[in-house]
């Protein structure tokens, strides 16, 4: 098992005439991902690498019976290619792009509320499960079939995660890259809850950074439903404060936001955390064998 | 992107929302003819992209035009140091001077985006003027919050509300409701991570005044408001900053003499905790980014070089979107361009990550490999102790 992507899922690329989506489009193929649609308004009709182009997502999503939508639209578009994926009934949207205003995915947000339509970043590396289908620019190589789940922020840092879980023997169900901007689709909660209900996933693996107040929520639900050991890493310990982080933005988070804050919840709550990062395939066996 | 009161100030004002009369000023002589025009008694207020200005000196009533001149003399060209600028401070080149104004009462006001709900909301609070996150630590139950539906935006009921537990009633109510659509309206219009009025005051004359502004955008929309580079002042802002923002890299600079250079925000922030865990001081804070070429890691390379304090240069690489080859190339063009005599370590691992080993050890570089993360970061910390 795995959750949200499987070896049946059927992906439609938006965005796949740009360099990037094309590029990615092409490596996820090769991981043996169902890449059956791409869309690019203006250029329905044609064909690009084997994979048929359409002008709509709904166009793609009813010849091709896509249910997940990969995202490589530019940021002044990005916005209206996720609702495109809402609106066209995707199950599941993987916005890859980075740099989407602030305001745009505020409307998005709002009107996914009550949709089916899950979404999994933006700015995010994407997801993948290993040896079945890989959705997003992560490095497939690293990635091997295994008993544990990975849910991150970061995009390389998630890389280096998984590479050593790999080295040290334990492989991964799913990998989700959730995605490092302030409004993202599903968040640590999300995804936890259903690495619990996946009878594959034996324990996970979950990397967080400064900012907002997501990690010590997720801390207060592991400790109040999860079934299964946790291990995390949160980076930016030694980030100097006051940089890009807004005056207000950390009054509404109730002076939530710092690493070590973060740290100390996910250990009062019952996760096993590392300080330095070339440690998170160790603390992670370490966490399994209880 | 941060902006300075004056400009805050000037967008408030084309929303309707009222602010001190005054003029920013670049000499002391101007801040003189400006004192004279507003009858003298006036105040001068230093102008940098960092809070605690009054406190450190930046903020000064004078009661005359000659008074004034003396304040502009002795404030141009000083550096303030705030609990925000960093020990380092920043350099006070512009002056913004305006009417003094009798205070009858004073609020805090805010509109920022609230990330647990994904939802823009405003704050308030009928204590202004304070610093508003020492309020929220000691008295959190005096700041009040709304947020905002996107679908039908800030509502005249919501404000009126928000007015009237403020404590304002009658006009005062219904023009401080005027001034929170307009904030919204501003907010959303301009892009604003952060719109805030603090002090919000009410004069002895009865009206609204935005006595104090802070307004930031949202770098991810900079793209659609075509007036907001030439907004920026580079005199506030690190030179290598700078240059690292017009290719699109994210630099902060830092204390340390390491040299950093990694892909990926979550990697660039963990690598420099390891360098500190491992007794080493990282130079700066260097992401590449995603979708990098090979022209901007040679850029990002030759930021790193420029920084005087940098003794050696570590490279923290995890190909995924970003090929190993097009880092070595980018490493061996800067290098090779400005002359690099530092030594470097680099780390790479993912795509292609054969040909970017090869490509560094055949280039003639002071490069040494690693294979693994702690294998880079020990090799770097060593070298330079």
């Amino acid at each position: 098992m795995s959750i949200l992507v499987n070896k049946d899922s059927r992906i439609v690329v938006q965005g796949i005439t740009g360099r990037t989506g094309l590029f990615h489009s092409c490596q996820c193929r090769e991981y043996g991902t169902k890449i059956v649609a791409g869309v690019t308004p203006g250029k329905g009709g044609t064909e690009i690498e084997g994979i048929p182009v359409f002008n709509s997502v709904e166009e793609a999503v009813r010849l091709t019976e896509a249910d997940v939508s990969m995202i490589f639209v530019p940021p002044s578009g990005a916005a209206d290619a996720i609702l495109e994926a809402d609106n066209a009934g995707i199950a599941l949207a993987v916005c890859i792009t980075e740099g989407i205003p602030v305001r745009d995915m505020v409307l998005v947000k709002r009107t996914l509320q009550g949709s089916k339509t899950l979404l999994i970043g933006p700015n995010c590396p994407g997801i993948i499960t290993p040896e079945e289908c890989k959705v997003g620019i992560m490095p497939g190589s690293i990635h091997k079939k295994g008993k544990i789940g990975v849910v991150s922020r970061s995009g390389t840092l998630t890389y280096e995660a998984v590479k050593q879980l790999t080295d040290i023997g334990l492989g991964q169900t799913t990998c989700v890259g959730i995605g490092g901007d302030s409004i993202i689709g599903m968040n640590f909660i999300d995804i936890l809850t259903l690495f619990n209900q996946d009878p594959e996933t034996e324990g996970i693996f979950m990397i967080g950074e400064i900012g907002g107040g997501a990690e010590e929520e997720a801390a207060h639900w592991i400790m109040e439903n999860m079934q299964k050991p946790v291990a995390s890493f949160i980076a930016g310990l030694t980030a100097p404060p006051g940089k890009r982080m807004g005056h207000a933005g950390a009054i509404v988070s109730g002076g939530k936001g710092k690493a070590e804050d973060k740290i100390r919840t996910l250990m009062e709550c019952g996760v096993s955390v590392c300080r330095i990062p070339t440690e998170m395939g160790r603390t992670m066996l370490a966490a399994l064998k209880g | 992107m941060n902006i300075h009161e004056y400009q805050a100030k000037e967008i408030l004002q084309s929303f309707g929302i009222q602010v001190p009369r005054g003029h920013v000023s670049l000499t002391s002589r101007q801040v003189e003819r400006t004192a004279r025009e507003l009858g003298g008694r006036c105040v001068v207020k230093a102008q940098i992209y960092a809070g605690g200005r009054g406190k450190a000196g930046g903020v000064r009533l004078v009661n005359s035009p000659e008074e004034a001149l003396e304040a502009g003399k002795s404030l141009f060209g000083k550096v303030l140091v705030t609990p925000q600028t960093g020990p380092k401070g920043l350099v006070v080149r512009r002056l913004l001077v305006e009417e003094a104004v009798e205070i009858e009462r004073e609020f805090y006001l805010s509109i920022t985006l609230d990330r647990n709900s994904s939802r823009y909301c405003i704050i308030a609070s009928a204590e202004g003027g304070m610093d508003i996150e020492e309020l929220a630590v000691n008295a959190p139950e005096k700041i009040l919050t709304l947020t905002i539906d996107p679908f039908t935006g800030l509502r005249p009921f919501q404000a009126r509300k928000l007015a009237l537990r403020l404590g304002l009633e009658g006009e005062l109510c219904e023009d401080c409701v005027k001034l929170m659509l307009n904030l919204y309206r501003c907010s959303l219009e301009k892009d604003c991570s952060l719109v805030e009025i603090n002090p919000l005051v009410v004069t002895r004359a009865g009206w609204l005044l935005a006595m104090d502004a802070k307004i930031s955008f949202d770098d991810n929309a900079i793209y659609r408001h075509l007036d907001y580079p030439a907004m920026i002042d580079c005199s506030q802002i690190d030179p290598l900053e700078i240059t690292a923002g017009a290719f699109e890299l994210s630099y902060i600079k830092l204390m340390g003499n390491i040299g950093c250079m990694v892909n990926g925000a979550g990697l660039a922030m963990a690598t420099l905790d390891m360098l500190k865990e491992y007794g080493g001081e990282p130079a700066n804070f260097l992401d590449v980014g995603g979708g990098a070429n090979k022209e901007r890691v040679a850029e990002a390379f030759k930021i790193i070089l420029q920084d005087p304090d940098v003794r050696g240069i570590f490279v923290n690489i995890f190909g995924g979107i970003m090929r190993c080859d097009v880092i070595a190339q980018g490493i061996i063009e800067a290098a090779s361009d400005v002359g690099c005599p530092l030594p470097i370590v680099v780390r790479m691992d993912g795509t292609k990550v054969e040909v970017g080993r090869k490509l560094l050890l055949e280039s003639g570089l002071n490069v040494q490999y690693a294979d693994y993360l702690g294998d880079g970061v020990e090799k770097i910390v060593k070298m330079l102790q």
